[in-house]
């Protein structure tokens, strides 16, 4: 199994202000590997790092086998880079940015692979329109149209979800899976959970540091965390009320709003239970046990990390 | 109500002055600069122009003739005596503004009182930068021989003069401003829409965010900048096209010159001018900055490079800075083509002042284009 990416103690830090801190990761090639964390946790910064548009202050390793230091030329020609923000032209038409990509690229067949690009978006009608005047939904295939134009060997892509609707983006993740399947290493950034469970391997950051790596099973299985579901009967105010008593109490280490209800969480699961004990004989709340999810696990992930004395 | 709303604009106003450092440094920059330029670097009456002196003879007369020039604070000798062939060639290099001809035989005509000529040239490309140095001749020929025509010779004193003076107004006979306003205009208007055309070149990338994408993608910043000053090129030449032909038609501004070595000369100018735009772009961080910044290139260019105000009357400090910016010897080279006709040697002085400008200006943008990838 060859690595797509092997990086080993990556740092950056801008203005003083560690942004990324020892991130070490590796990802086999033709895997999907979901990159989540929350806002400013480094994610962007990090995926920078990789396509070599920022040169790490410290680390080391490779991506697609260049040296992600000396060798950024190579890695710009091999991979796919999809930018958070819509970063192709909104004044030029659909065809004339696919173009322009195509020249920067020095790809041969040029007017071949355009036109076979424009047929596989399905925008073989709208070729003259302006980007601009492409809904969300559109501008997020035409970019990924763009990058895919070189057929790089792996993909970057920063939020690309991000103000897209469900449909486009369900059409979005069968497309991933079917590069996934000819072989091409996807690296995504996501906030939505539903995203990161169509992943193969996910990677949780938070305050520049990664928390936790490996697939949703591996994740949770290590999280070691033991959750119980609450539900209120009558309307919600007895939860609202709830979720604030529970917070913070010595043993439990998340409390999250699940439905009308809440999922309560702790790694000790006998400390778990002493501090919900009291609670347990209210006749207008029923709890259960029931297995962790993903994001049970990065609440208390992120609540850890924040109570790391190592997070600045 | 109404109170309370208006202030909330105005002190949002404020904040966000006090955070654009750039249009902060305007508003102090720009009434400084200004003051600096127009109090010390203007001056409308130049003085100590250079001068070469064609010595025809060299006598006692002649000599008190160079000695008064000199006194009047107008002219300054810088090469004499010259040959008539170097004289020429000093008048259409721009290396002096006047040539003084000292007649063969002066002496012996003056004492015959047959009233010799003495002649003098004047580079009239720029009738502003001669006139009040021509009024000065005017009453020269009355007085500069007073204290050698003593004894046998003093009957020579009263009127008329004892010599003639002759002006001959080199390259603009009439003296028309036209002649020395239009062809400069070219290089006033190149200087203005190339550098803010190239100025939103990068900003304007940033601010749209396309810029990221552009960097992710192996394309080299020299390979980017080249690609977007290249198009301005053409811009840059209708415009020349167009002055050239208002000029000749509407203005009858002669073009003595070679028109294939001014448009030749042009590219450097134009280059030169997108070289700085596109440096401003990377230094700026939006595209309202750029243009800010270009104002700080302009005022310069406007004041200090000959073309609102005589070069020659500038202290010296404003005239090295006048030499550095492009559009001074710019202005040269359109004024010396079009109205003296040079040739490509005498172009020369002028055009590698302009290329090494342009190549320094290209060297920072491609320096700073590289830390913008950070």
């Amino acid at each position: 199994m060859t690595l797509a990416i092997d990086v080993q103690g990556l740092s950056k830090s801008f203005d003083g202000k560690t942004v990324v801190h020892d991130l070490t990761l590796r990802v086999a090639r033709g895997q999907i590997c979901g990159f989540l964390g929350p806002n400013g946790s480094g994610k962007t910064t990090s995926i920078r790092m990789l396509c070599g548009l920022l040169k790490p202050d410290s680390g080391s390793g490779t991506c697609l086998g260049y040296d992600v230091i000396r060798e950024t030329d190579q890695i710009k020609r091999h991979i796919g880079y999809m930018t958070q923000k819509f970063g192709l032209y909104e004044d030029l038409t659909i065809q004339e940015n696919l173009q322009f990509t195509a020249r920067v690229y020095g790809l041969d067949r040029r007017n071949e692979r355009v036109e076979a690009s424009l047929e596989r978006l399905g925008l073989h009608h709208r070729r003259n329109q302006l980007a601009g005047a492409l809904s969300g939904g559109w501008k997020q295939r035409l970019a990924l149209a763009a990058c895919l134009l070189h057929e790089p060997e792996l993909l970057l892509l920063d939020e690309p979800t991000a103000g897209v609707d469900p449909k486009a983006r369900r059409d979005f993740w069968d497309q991933i899976h079917a590069m996934a399947a000819q072989g091409i290493t996807v690296l995504v950034s996501t906030h939505y959970m539903d995203e990161a469970e169509r992943c193969h391997e996910i990677v949780y950051i938070a305050y520049g540091r990664l928390l936790t790596y490996g697939s949703i099973h591996q994740v949770i299985a290590e999280a070691g965390l033991t959750t119980w579901a609450v539900a209120a009967k009558g309307d919600g105010a007895r939860i609202a009320t709830l979720s604030q008593d529970l917070s913070g109490k010595p043993g439990i280490d998340a409390v999250a709003a699940f439905g009308a209800g809440l999922h309560v969480g702790g790694r000790d699961a006998a400390a778990l239970e002493r501090a919900i004990a009291p609670y347990r004989s209210d006749p207008m709340l029923t709890w259960q046990r029931t297995e962790p999810n993903l994001e049970d696990v990065f609440i208390d992930l992120v609540a850890r990390a924040e109570n790391d004395p190592r997070a600045a | 109500m109404l109170w309370r709303r208006f202030l909330a604009v105005f002190i949002k106003e404020f904040v966000q002055m006090r955070r654009d450092r750039i249009t902060f440094a305007m508003m102090v920059g720009v009434p400084l600069m200004q003051l600096i330029l127009f109090g010390y670097a203007i001056n409308s009456d130049p003085k100590s122009l250079p001068t070469a002196v064609v010595m025809g003879d060299s006598s006692p007369f002649a000599r008190s003739i160079v000695t008064a020039l000199q006194n009047s604070a107008y002219f300054r000798i810088v090469e004499s005596p010259v040959s008539e062939a170097r004289a020429d060639e000093l008048l259409r290099l721009g290396d002096v503004q006047f040539v003084v001809t000292i007649p063969v035989d002066f002496t012996r005509d003056l004492i015959r009182g047959d009233r010799p000529t003495l002649l003098v040239e004047a580079d009239a490309t720029d009738p502003a930068a001669t006139s009040n140095a021509i009024s000065a001749l005017i009453s020269l020929n009355d007085t500069a021989l007073d204290h050698d025509l003593k004894g046998p010779l003093a009957s020579l004193k009263n009127a008329p003069p004892p010599f003639d003076l002759q002006i001959h107004r080199r390259y603009n006979e009439e003296g028309i401003t036209q002649f020395n306003i239009v062809p400069g205009l070219m290089g006033v208007v190149l200087t203005m829409t190339m550098v803010m055309m190239t100025g939103l070149a990068m900003t304007r990338e940033q601010e749209r965010g396309t810029m990221e994408n552009l960097l992710a993608m192996p394309i080299r910043p020299v390979e980017v900048m080249l690609g977007k000053i290249a198009p301005y090129i053409f811009v840059g030449y209708v415009q020349v096209t167009i002055i050239i032909l208002a000029a000749h038609y509407l203005f009858d501004v002669p073009v003595i010159g070679s028109l294939p070595l001014l448009f030749g000369s042009a590219i450097f100018f134009i280059a030169a001018n997108l070289s700085v735009g596109f440096t401003f772009s990377t230094l700026a961080k939006s595209q309202m900055q750029a243009m800010q910044l270009s104002f700080f290139y302009f005022l310069p260019s406007l004041l200090l490079s000959g073309f609102m105000f005589p070069f020659r009357g500038m202290p010296e400090w404003a005239q090295w800075i006048g030499e550095v910016l492009p559009l001074t010897h710019f202005l040269r080279i359109i004024r010396g083509v079009m109205l003296k006709g040079n040739a490509p040697y005498e172009v020369w002085p002028n055009l590698w002042p302009i290329a090494a400008f342009m190549l320094a200006a290209m060297a920072l943008a491609l320096l700073r284009y590289r830390r913008t990838v950070a």
